[in-house]
């Protein structure tokens, strides 16, 4: 194993430094106080402030530590700050769309519901916030197994349960499944989890592009697919448009 | 999208302001928002920089427009929902406000109310302007405002200086400001300054009399939707076509337009109204007959239930106590138990409003045993909510004689999902919020479109109205019933504790 590395082992005293007082501190300050030649502290503390765990002061160009810092002790987006950031534009796409959306975070070995818009057709439904739903049978969950493979499980530890005869029941169909999802950057359900119900499901990022929930349109599959089987290309720029606009949101909130 | 017109509203709120752009289907194309500050000079003050107010919607107009990729030509007309009873004096001739406005949630002019009510005038205001006198409304400050600001009163007879409610001063500055500004308001803010007659829609020489305000001072009282005038700055050419109080904004935003339809708009406050149509129902349950809007000859009236404290609560908890990070977390930490633990939050910061109307009452907080903790706390914040909106759906049924059926929500604090549900079981009846949570700018965009013709008429905009959410009743009798007992035993407990209002 190779020995400690002298850079970051430098960084988290420079992040030390920089807690132990409410005071900005200047680079010469910092580099003195920890006696590093001051190109080097320079270099490091550069650094941390292109990653967000140091903050620069307009004003007097010193340095204190960033708010990304306090996000990594945070667990994750809280689903319901998730849900505020999103409401507008989810409400936008069910008006462009005709189509249910929801929105769904990882809960285990699940996914959660966090928001529910009904299609806006009058007809009577039933909210569906908090309800938990299979992973690798739908849309929401397949676009989580998708691009956010460190907060979910492996899909050879997942229960490949049969729900409807289209339902992904082996690794390999999964796996092929979620390899096309990150192709083309959202995720399907053809009727897999409620025969002739579908979805479509893009991710949602925060800051540094790390997926933090799913948005999804639901509908029934002719809706949602034309004949060849492939996702209405309007429905796609309607579903990939707000997720971009809600990860914009996103990330611009420390 | 090219070559489609779209009406433009801007939402003058307690906390921000927002300028909104939306489309023939009622759909909002874009939004732009500037917060501005709040200054709270002293215990049971709250002031706004009416300045501040106008430079912000100079820059969040063309923000707006920018971000739909618009130009002034593409808008068929401007409407205006404000903040209401937040009361401003101003110059005619520099355009400077005398004082900051005092917001709807000061409560320095107790004493001025107090000495109405030993005066015996009590009635006789309520009966010409529908309005029992408190701290709440716009004359009292406008009083308040002449009695102490120098300058004021003689400036006021001299003709050179002017009162308004924050539309009076938006419009006002659109449309020239020194150099010939209209100023107008409308039949919905004048009707809660306590100084119009709700009948003749004027104003009333006995109210102007009761709280000695001079009549030159005062703007012209207009209907909702008509042109007022034609901006000179900001949006060069475009009509300013509509003007609405906040609450009747979303009224007609959530296209209630027959008699007995309800909505609850739940921000920093919550109000419910009624439409009653063309009858003014008076009340004996401690709502608010009001204005509702007038859009033709004949003004639709309405019942109003105001209440002070649910968002602001929510805030207060936020930031005074630190128990959250931001407001929709609340419903995180209230998921953490499974009910209030017996604890409960009568929020009576500056006394109750509707249906109870006790300006001595203040916050409470009981029910507190060792088992209560951050989550039981976060509860009885949202519950306060609930039971409030109960009391006030309770007041309306009794004086109605229509029972309410179902409520239409809006508002800020329709993001959380526990409250709304909860509310759905407090009241027994379905809770439902439209698509596009904006109603109140929604309403104010209505109002200048209906003018301008760009819609034909109400029952057009109904259409636009679509189901985004419901929450269905699911609480057991038994235990709706025992806490609201509990609920209200709490509130008495918030009864009496200011003993003398402050004399200034
Ligand atoms: N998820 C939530 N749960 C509970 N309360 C919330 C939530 N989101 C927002 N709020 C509360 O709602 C209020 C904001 O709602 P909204 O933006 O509708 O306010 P408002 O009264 O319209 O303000 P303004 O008058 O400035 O427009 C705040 O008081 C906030 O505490």
């Amino acid at each position: 194993m190779p020995g400690p590395i002298q850079s970051i082992e430098r960084a988290a005293a420079v992040l030390r430094l920089l807690g132990s007082t409410d005071r900005p501190l200047g680079l010469n300050e910092l580099a003195a106080a920890l006696d590093l030649p001051r190109p080097t502290a320079h270099g490091i503390i550069r650094t941390l402030r292109d990653v967000g765990f140091v903050d620069q002061d307009v004003d007097s160009a010193r340095y204190l530590l960033g708010a990304g810092l306090q996000e990594l002790g945070r667990g994750g987006w809280d689903p319901h700050d998730l849900r505020a950031a999103s409401m507008n534009w989810a409400d936008s796409l069910a008006g462009s769309s005709g189509l249910a959306v929801q929105l769904g975070v990882v809960s285990f070995t699940a996914v959660r519901l966090v928001h529910h818009v009904f299609r806006p057709d009058g007809t009577p439904q039933r909210i569906r916030t908090g309800a938990e739903m299979p992973l690798h049978a739908t849309a929401l969950g397949k676009c989580l197994l998708a691009f956010a493979p460190v907060a979910t499980p492996r899909t050879r530890d997942l229960d490949l349960h049969r729900w409807t005869g289209r339902t992904c029941v082996t690794v390999a169909a999964l796996d092929a499944h979620l390899a096309t999802a990150r192709h083309r950057g959202w995720a399907s359900d053809a009727g897999e989890f409620e025969a002739g119900t579908g979805g479509a499901a893009a991710p949602l990022r925060a800051s540094g592009g790390v997926v933090v929930g799913a948005i999804g349109v639901a509908g029934p599959v002719e809706e949602l697919f034309g004949l060849g089987g492939e996702l209405r290309p309007k429905l796609a720029e309607q579903l990939l448009g707000a997720s971009r606009e809600i990860s914009a949101v996103l990330a611009s909130t420390p | 999208m090219v070559g489609e017109r779209v009406v433009a509203a801007i939402d003058q709120g307690t906390t921000s302001t927002r300028c909104l752009l939306f489309n023939r289907a009622g759909r909002m194309l874009a939004v732009a928002q500037r917060e501005h500050r709040q200054h709270y000079p002293a215990p049971g003050r709250a002031e706004h920089d009416a300045a501040e107010i106008w430079r912000n919607v100079t820059r969040i107009v063309p923000a707006a427009l920018r971000s739909a990729g618009l130009e002034p030509s593409s808008l068929v007309g401007l409407g205006i929902a404000n903040q209401r009873e937040t009361t401003v004096i101003w110059n005619r001739h520099t355009g400077t406000p005398l004082a900051r406005a005092i917001t709807w949630q000061d409560t320095r002019t107790d004493g001025i109310v107090a000495r109405l009510v030993d005066a015996g005038v009590a009635e006789t205001v309520t009966a010409l302007c529908g309005l029992p006198p408190a701290t709440y409304f716009a004359g009292p400050r406008l009083r308040w405002l002449l009695d102490h600001v120098p300058g004021a009163r003689a400036g006021a007879e001299a003709g050179d200086v002017l009162f308004g409610t924050m539309e009076s001063w938006l419009i006002w500055w659109l449309t020239g400001g020194p150099d010939g500004g209209r100023h107008v308001t409308d039949v919905t803010n004048a009707s809660r300054t306590m100084l119009m007659d709700i009948r003749t829609l004027e104003w009333s020489d006995v109210l102007l009399d009761v709280l000695d305000v001079p009549r030159s001072m005062l703007p012209e009282i207009r209907p909702n939707a008509e042109v007022y005038g034609t901006c000179t700055a900001v949006l060069p050419g475009v009509p300013v076509a509509g003007a609405l109080g906040d609450q009747q904004a979303a009224l007609v935003g959530q296209a209630c337009f027959a008699s007995g339809e309800v909505k609850c708009t739940y921000g920093t406050g919550a109000f419910l109204l009624m439409n009653t149509g063309h009858r003014l129902a008076e009340s004996t349950h401690g709502l608010i007959p009001t204005v509702g809007y007038l859009f033709g000859e004949k003004p639709v009236y309405a019942l109003e239930g105001a209440i002070a404290m649910t968002g602001s609560l929510v805030q207060w908890f936020r930031d005074s106590l630190g128990m959250i990070g931001t407001a929709a977390q609340i419903e995180t930490l209230a998921s953490t138990v499974p009910d209030n633990g017996g604890c409960y939050i009568v929020p009576a910061f500056s006394g109750l409003y509707s249906p109870r109307w006790h300006p001595d009452a203040r916050g409470v907080m009981v029910g507190l045993t060792s088992f209560i903790n951050r989550g039981h706390l976060a509860r009885a914040v949202l519950e306060a909510t609930g039971w409030q909106t109960r009391e006030v759906v309770d007041a309306m049924n009794a004086d109605s004689g229509v029972p309410v059926t179902r409520l239409k929500v809006d508002g800020g604090m329709t993001a959380n999902h526990l409250l709304m549900q909860f509310v759905a079981d407090v009241l027994d009846v379905p809770v439902e919020r439209p698509l596009g949570s904006e109603a109140v700018s929604l309403g104010a965009a209505y109002a200048a479109g209906l003018a301008v013709g760009y819609w034909s008429d109400v029952e057009v905009l109904r259409s636009n109205w679509h189901r985004a959410a419901a929450w269905e009743p699911a609480m057991d009798a038994a235990l709706r019933r025992r806490e609201h007992d509990n609920w209200g035993r709490a509130v008495n407990r918030s009864y009496g504790w200011v003993q003398k209002p402050d004399d200034s």
